[in-house]
């Protein structure tokens, strides 16, 4: 009941409306962006662009919260992680050294290192809510209908939607053999160790597995009886023709490429920018 | 093509025989079976005769998914289905398959409904117009855009329904259409059925063992399957008056039980094939007669509450409450069902009382003491919840180590495990098979075994979430009468049930939610005579219950109450 993470829940607005393939290419175009460029403005004015599209979109903020946090988590160890691992990466590649404050001979804080990993934090930071966005406004079989029409096999397509459609699913009944299983002794909760609550998760899983498997038969006989895989074709009951609002997202999200590798080439010389020279 | 009178032959069995590859022994043998068209034909049969693996080779899941060896033939409208696949196949035969939810292959009722027009590469405004067609006939016309969630378990299978209807076919195929089904659902099925069989003139054939439910509405004939041979194959009237169901493990109407009870021998012309056709000025007598015979009521003792609630709430947000200011008190040593719609909130309470999830307010009380605060793993010291699918609980490959895993996390010695392992399995039956793997056992055994595993625990409370649901009436009777030695035993017991026969039969108490809130708490008795609370909980009233005020019975609760006292005594001696 509370799994309402990842959960697809229809709306009326100009971002749900696009089709799945609009998304799709707009997700790559951004992604891209501001996986190539470490240009921390150009990364800001990304992550500006994508909180307004998520606003735009009327998702609720709780439907990713949960998300959000393991993101934060995640972020917080790479950061760490990649000062105690190479604390001068930073100055290689900005070619300059301006000392802030020295913590041992090694592990020098310099503004170049500084900048780099703010500038990575802020490239996941960003890239993550879009992920998200474009996984909660698509509906899985407009998209697997999008993807069919650029040439993705129906069959793969499928498949694919049928995995999102189904995770929520899963993980329904992961709660509810979780709470049976619970009530055998096993226990899930802090005041076990890990070793043993990994162990114990195994336990969930086997059954998991079965119930699913049992699900996978099932639902692959449905298919099988009302005619899926007889052509080579198939057509889509929720296809969405191109709109004039898709080719403007599609402009959009190309102009947005465009304008990091502009910034790059020809802005910076160089994927990184330098402040410092 | 064979012509008999005037009508086509459109399922035509000669001398058909399969083996499933991984089986020793053949499925079906010698398989003779004639089905013309626009007739309506129900197939019955115990659990493993053979009806499904039937139903499998009319829509051609045999051979296309599961393969075996075929000998002999059948004809589908006159074509060989050897010579056929399963596309040519889903074109003259659409399936209804069983489990409602698990066959929701769209996103939207109306994507569902589209799913085979969009594998014959039909144009997307031919495909709306279409659906919307289809899904008027099945009154679901206004919920297109609706997701699966938001169905209940009735609407989804009209859905179902719908999706086999948009090819036009000529034969429709239920595998046991009410399994999942509340009585009042159930019935409505069959009626929609029913309606769709006259009005556009199809073939039905309809596998269920649900005999008395199906007999709602008319049937042609009734083909009874059993060992993988068809043993007989007659009118609804003349099944009754054969007397031949209850000895293939097919439970036969209760009014028809009833009618035997009072010495009438049952005949064709009486046409006890259905309620409303009954002849009732000739069975009236008899009836009558027996009603007045004196019977012994057995004897009730006084006992002990161990589990109460007091006004108890509970909701997952604000806006859908599910369970509103609840009271009852279940004592110790009772059998209890638990009724209602689906989604009512039955689960809900069971989910509540095992602790895993907190009420909101109100109070649950163990043998008078607040459970408030108590974890599950504390509770299942004294409550145990068997759920209705054993996959979802299995999670040890051998049979011992499965009923041994509660006793293990709760560190209980090794020495000790084995004996109350041993002694489970024998409970429940499993002592011969303490060394297998649980891959080889039916699903009915993998029941007990989940049972097995929660006995150990030495529950003082045992919860059951539809323990006999989809099982036959000889499997229905094991479990049950193995849940009755238990509580005989002591164990308190709960079932969440759809099955109105399991309440009537086997609980003296049943308590009846709907829409979160109780409407009944008697004896089943009570509950099943209770027009009024049978209408608002989609429960059935009993056919016992109908015979009797057909017959002219003033006290029909009486009646009900006597048949279930008398079948008790009988059973036993």
């Amino acid at each position: 009941m509370k799994a309402k993470l990842f959960d697809y829940v229809d709306r009326d607005n100009f971002i749900f409306n696009l089709s799945g393939l609009t998304k799709l290419f707009c997700f790559i175009f951004m992604t891209f962006s501001v996986m190539f460029s470490y240009d921390i403005r150009y990364i800001l004015f990304i992550m500006v662009v994508s909180a307004i599209i998520f606003k735009a979109s009327g998702l609720q903020f709780k439907q990713i919260k949960i998300m959000l946090v393991y993101v934060v988590i995640f972020l917080l160890m790479n950061f760490i992680l990649t000062f105690l691992f190479s604390p001068t990466y930073g100055t290689e590649i900005y070619g300059t050294r301006h000392e802030l404050f020295q913590i041992t001979n090694f592990y020098v804080v310099t503004k170049e290192q500084l900048l780099y990993q703010i500038t990575k934090t802020t490239k996941y930071a960003s890239v993550v809510p879009l992920g998200m966005i474009f996984l909660l406004t698509t509906n899985p079989s407009e998209f697997a209908a999008s993807l069919n029409r650029v040439g993705v096999s129906y069959k793969a397509s499928y498949a694919l939607s049928l995995t999102l459609r189904y995770f929520p699913d899963m993980i329904r009944s992961y709660q509810d053999i979780a709470v049976a299983q619970q009530s055998r002794g096993l226990d899930l909760s802090r005041k076990e160790k890990f070793g043993v609550r990994v162990k114990n998760t195994m336990n969930i899983c086997i059954p998991l597995i079965f119930s699913t498997l049992d699900r996978i038969e099932l639902i692959s006989n449905a298919m099988d009886l009302r005619g899926f895989g007889k052509h080579k074709k198939r057509t889509w009951y929720v296809a969405k023709p191109m709109k004039k609002g898709d080719w403007g997202a599609l402009v959009f999200g190309a102009a947005i490429l465009a304008g990091s590798l502009c910034m790059s080439f020809l802005v910076n010389g160089s994927r990184f920018w330098n402040p410092f020279v | 093509m064979e012509e008999a009178g005037n009508k086509k032959a459109v399922i035509e069995f000669e001398k058909f025989s399969f083996q499933y590859f991984s089986q020793a022994e053949p499925t079906l043998h010698d398989i003779d079976l004639k089905i013309y068209e626009g007739e309506k034909v129900l197939i019955v049969g115990p659990s493993g005769s053979g009806k499904s693996t039937m139903g499998h080779c009319l829509n051609g899941l045999i051979p296309f998914s599961y393969h075996g060896k075929v000998e002999g033939s059948l004809k589908i409208c006159g074509r060989e289905t050897q010579e056929m696949n399963i596309f040519e196949l889903s074109k003259r035969v659409g399936t209804v398959l069983q489990d409602a939810d698990g066959q929701f292959i769209g996103l939207t009722v109306g994507e569902d409904i589209a799913f085979a027009l969009e594998n014959d590469l039909v144009k997307q405004d031919e495909m709306k117009e279409t659906v919307q067609k289809v899904a008027d006939m099945v009154d679901m016309g206004k919920l297109l855009k609706s997701s699966p969630f938001e169905l209940s378990g009735g609407q989804k299978q009209r859905v179902a329904f719908a999706g086999v209807l948009v090819d036009d076919v000529d034969i429709l195929l239920f595998d046991e259409p009410l399994a999942n089904l509340d009585p009042a659902t159930g019935k409505t099925a069959i009626d929609l059925i029913d309606r769709v069989w006259r009005e556009y003139h199809k073939t039905v054939v309809i596998i269920e063992h649900r005999l008395e439910d199906v007999l709602y509405r008319d049937v042609d004939r009734i083909v009874l399957v059993n060992d993988g041979k068809v043993v007989a194959d007659m009118t609804p009237d003349q099944m009754m008056a054969a007397d031949i169901l209850g000895k293939y493990g097919i439970r036969e109407p209760l009014y028809v039980t009833a009618l035997k009870y009072a010495g009438v021998k049952v005949k064709e012309e009486h046409r006890a094939g259905r309620l409303a056709t009954l002849d009732i000025p000739a069975v009236q007598d008899a009836v009558l007669k027996w009603n007045s015979e004196a019977s012994e009521k057995p004897d009730k003792k006084e006992r002990q509450v161990i589990l109460s609630a007091e006004h108890l709430d509970f909701q997952y947000t604000k806006k859908r409450r599910i369970l509103q200011d609840i009271n009852f008190a279940i004592k110790e040593g009772e059998m209890v069902s638990i009724v209602g719609t689906n989604g009512a909130g039955k689960s809900t309470l069971a989910k509540v009382i095992c602790g895993f999830v907190k009420e909101d307010g109100g109070k649950l009380l163990y043998s008078g003491a607040d459970m408030e605060g108590q974890t599950i793993k504390e509770r299942s010291k004294i409550i145990s919840y068997v759920m209705q699918n054993p996959n979802q609980m299995i999670c040890k490959p051998m049979i011992y180590d499965e009923v041994a895993l509660g006793l293990r996390l709760n560190d209980v010695p090794e020495e000790e495990i084995e004996e109350r392992v041993e002694k489970a399995l024998k409970i429940c039956g499993l002592a011969p098979f303490r060394k297998w793997p649980i891959s080889a056992l039916s699903y009915g055994q993998k029941k007990r075994v989940t049972i097995a595993s929660m006995l150990v625990m030495n529950p003082k409370i045992l919860i059951l979430d539809e323990p006999t649901a989809g099982q036959d009436y000889h499997h229905y009777t094991e479990i049950m009468e193995f849940l009755k030695s238990l509580n005989e035993s002591g164990v308190t017991i709960l079932m969440i049930t759809h099955d109105m026969h399991l309440m009537l039969e086997y609980t003296s108490h049943a308590i009846v939610i709907c829409d979160g809130k109780k409407i009944g708490d008697a004896s089943a008795v009570e509950i099943l005579t209770n027009e009024e609370i049978a209408a608002q909980a989609n429960l059935k009233v009993t056919s016992l219950y109908e015979l009797a005020k057909l017959t002219g019975i003033g006290d029909a609760q009486g009646f009900v109450q006597k048949f279930i006292d008398y079948e008790r005594r009988n059973m036993r001696s």
